[in-house]
């Protein structure tokens, strides 16, 4: 491994990257704008619907069968008291009712929770009060949009420029010099990481001036996981142009995987609720753990611990397809 | 300095290269000749190591070719690009980089002519000017070995003549170069020794002007064929080779020929008498035309 060779190519390609204006621009933009799309799009049109969790069965209460049939609250039966109750917290749902302990709890910020709680005042139940700050649908959607800027960038930044490589002879050229191929791929991952960390937090400030969003954790952490995430997403990207010659089938094979990716890894819906198959499909997918792990340290302000087995994955996932990339790989 | 043995390259049951053997010693200018689909293209990218043959051995400098022919050589590619939106004083700087042994980059420049267009962006040069840039890339690591694989299929005749006089001045230094070209002409100004290669296989090696005074005693006549009668015979000491719109005639004894045109007066008007070229030696050799 020669570091100065390893720097030749670094460069090139960084300049290749830098100076493209439209693949910049588009890189930076685009992902300040769909946050802010759904910003707009979700404080202009809220649903009407109250949301209460019910956890107990209803059946055999019936002195709270008026409030159970009011109109315009869909009533979601709940086993699982204690995610509900941070559910309330984070205004996710309006109320929660534990019908076996006569008790319920209400956040007291929300003003849709002080509208059900004024309903259930005649039944004289115990009221437990929370005072979490509400998380709206951006909140949310701002790591998963993060992650799959990063998953398109190093998905296609890395597979399609590498094909476009090998079928204009630009591998060619380079095969015919001392350059290895390990220094040729490590300096394609290096280049491509600077660009991701040093564009999502050009997008991450640019979303933040335009977009008022939660993020409580570390940033640090974030960094990480974002580093960590996009080092998977860059070797997935790497085991795509391994030997692939044709720029439309790697565009192909690219689209392929990252639909599936951005539709299966929680971007922009959660998959609570989903099918079991989908939830297990989606643990195979690197983007899922990215945009898991970023999310609960965003929204939730989670420490290195509680992270540490989606960075493990994604490293398990990056030595994987590093190796059987850079096994794989032709120049030619 | 090279040598190739028994050199074979199939594809799909095409034999590209069918059991080519040749040496290359120091200090010539080594040209592969032949039309488009020879197989000297595919010989020369198994000399220089990026296609690997079927069966036979490269050796370079008596070892098989690996890290020292990586250093040693230089190479122009024939179809090839370089990174994108970068200048070309950046790609020469890049290349170099990538060697220990290299050559100072003003020389290049002077050499290759490209101190016009140092800073424009590789994507906006035009072909001789990429292809002046290419040989200075392939000349960075002041290479004792030059391949040159086609380098002026494609350009104008001013272009040509201008790569001509640089690679003219690259043999000068004393190295070596191994060139390819379907330009008869080019394998004649440049070459010291040449293969002619079709099919995959090589149909006479030598110096270019022994190769034509070996295999070639004739002169070539040219006439318009509307001025031969439809019935005209050639004579005991030539052969007929009808062109578009003229008549080649390929004659051992240019006066006994002119003296049977001018006997069926035919007009002379037009009489062409050329030497031969390697193109007629080819001609000669397989019966079809080297540009078909």
């Amino acid at each position: 491994m020669s570091f100065r060779r390893f720097l030749a190519a670094l460069q090139a390609r960084n300049l290749e990257f830098l100076r493209d204006r439209t693949a910049l621009g588009w890189n930076l933009i685009m992902p300040v704008l769909i946050v802010m799309g759904f910003a707009f799009a979700f404080t202009t049109g809220q649903e009407e619907l109250y949301k209460v969790g019910l956890h107990g069965d209803s059946e055999q209460h019936h002195d709270l069968e008026a409030f159970l049939a009011t109109r315009y609250v869909d009533y979601i039966q709940v086993d699982d008291l204690d995610r509900m109750i941070d559910k309330v917290d984070r205004h996710q749902i309006d109320l929660l009712l534990d019908l076996e302990e006569r008790r319920y709890w209400v956040n007291s910020t929300s003003p849709k929770g002080y509208l059900l709680e004024q309903l259930l005042l005649p039944y004289g139940l115990q009221r437990e009060a929370l005072s979490g700050s509400e998380i709206r649908y951006v909140d949310w959607v701002v790591p998963g949009v993060l992650g799959m800027n990063i998953m398109f960038s190093a998905l296609f930044g890395v597979g399609y420029v590498i094909v476009r490589y090998r079928k204009n002879g630009v591998l060619k050229r380079l095969r015919a010099t001392p350059l290895s191929a390990f220094e040729f791929i490590s300096a394609q991952i290096a280049s491509r990481l600077l660009m991701i960390v040093a564009v999502t937090v050009l997008v991450y400030v640019g979303t933040d001036l335009v977009v008022d969003f939660r993020m409580v954790g570390s940033y640090w952490l974030l960094l990480l996981i974002l580093i960590v995430g996009a080092l998977s997403m860059i070797s997935v990207g790497l085991l795509v142009a391994a030997r692939i010659t044709s720029e439309e089938a790697a565009n192909g094979l690219l689209n392929l995987l990252s639909w599936p990716m951005m539709l299966l890894s929680g971007v922009w819906f959660s998959l609570e609720g989903s099918h079991p198959l989908v939830q297990k499909l989606s643990l195979a997918l690197p983007l899922t753990h990215m945009v898991d792990a970023a999310r609960v340290v965003m929204i939730e302000g989670a420490g290195f611990t509680e992270v540490a087995s989606q960075l493990l994955i994604l490293t398990l996932f990056t030595l994987c397809f590093v190796s059987i990339g850079s096994k794989t790989f032709r120049w030619e | 300095m090279i040598e190739a043995i028994k050199l074979c390259k199939y594809y799909e049951g095409v034999k590209a290269v069918d059991g080519v053997s040749f040496s290359i010693p120091r200090g010539v200018c080594f040209g592969l000749l032949g039309p488009n689909g020879a197989g000297k293209t595919t010989t020369v990218e198994m000399l220089e190591g990026i296609k690997t043959p079927t069966s036979g051995e490269i050796r370079y400098k008596g070892e098989a070719l690996g890290k020292r022919f990586r250093n040693e050589a230089g190479i122009m590619f024939q179809h090839t690009a370089l990174q994108e939106y970068i200048r070309v004083d950046e790609a020469l700087k890049m290349f170099q980089q990538l060697y220990t042994n290299t050559r100072p980059i003003e020389e290049l420049v002077e050499i290759c002519a490209l101190e016009e267009f140092l800073s424009r962006d590789t994507r906006k040069l035009s072909g001789g000017q990429k292809q002046r840039l290419l040989l200075a890339i392939a000349l960075i690591n002041d290479p004792e070995v030059v391949f040159l694989d086609e380098p002026t299929t494609g350009l104008d005749p001013q272009s040509r003549r201008n790569l001509w006089h640089q690679v003219r001045r690259i043999k000068a230094e004393n190295k070596t170069l191994v060139l390819t070209t379907h330009y008869m002409e080019e394998a004649f100004e440049l070459c010291d020794e040449i293969i002619i290669m079709d099919h995959g296989t090589i149909i006479a090696q030598g110096n270019p002007k022994a190769l034509l005074t070996d295999h070639f005693d004739k002169s070539v006549i040219t006439l318009p064929l509307s001025v031969l009668p439809d019935d005209f015979q050639a004579d005991g000491a030539s052969t007929l080779h009808p062109q578009d719109g003229h008549m080649e005639i390929l004659s051992v004894d240019v006066d006994a020929t002119i003296r049977h045109l001018a006997e069926r007066q035919i007009s002379l008007q037009q009489l062409q008498v050329r030497s031969p070229t390697l193109e007629d030696l080819f001609l000669e050799l397989t019966g079809h035309h080297l540009r078909t």
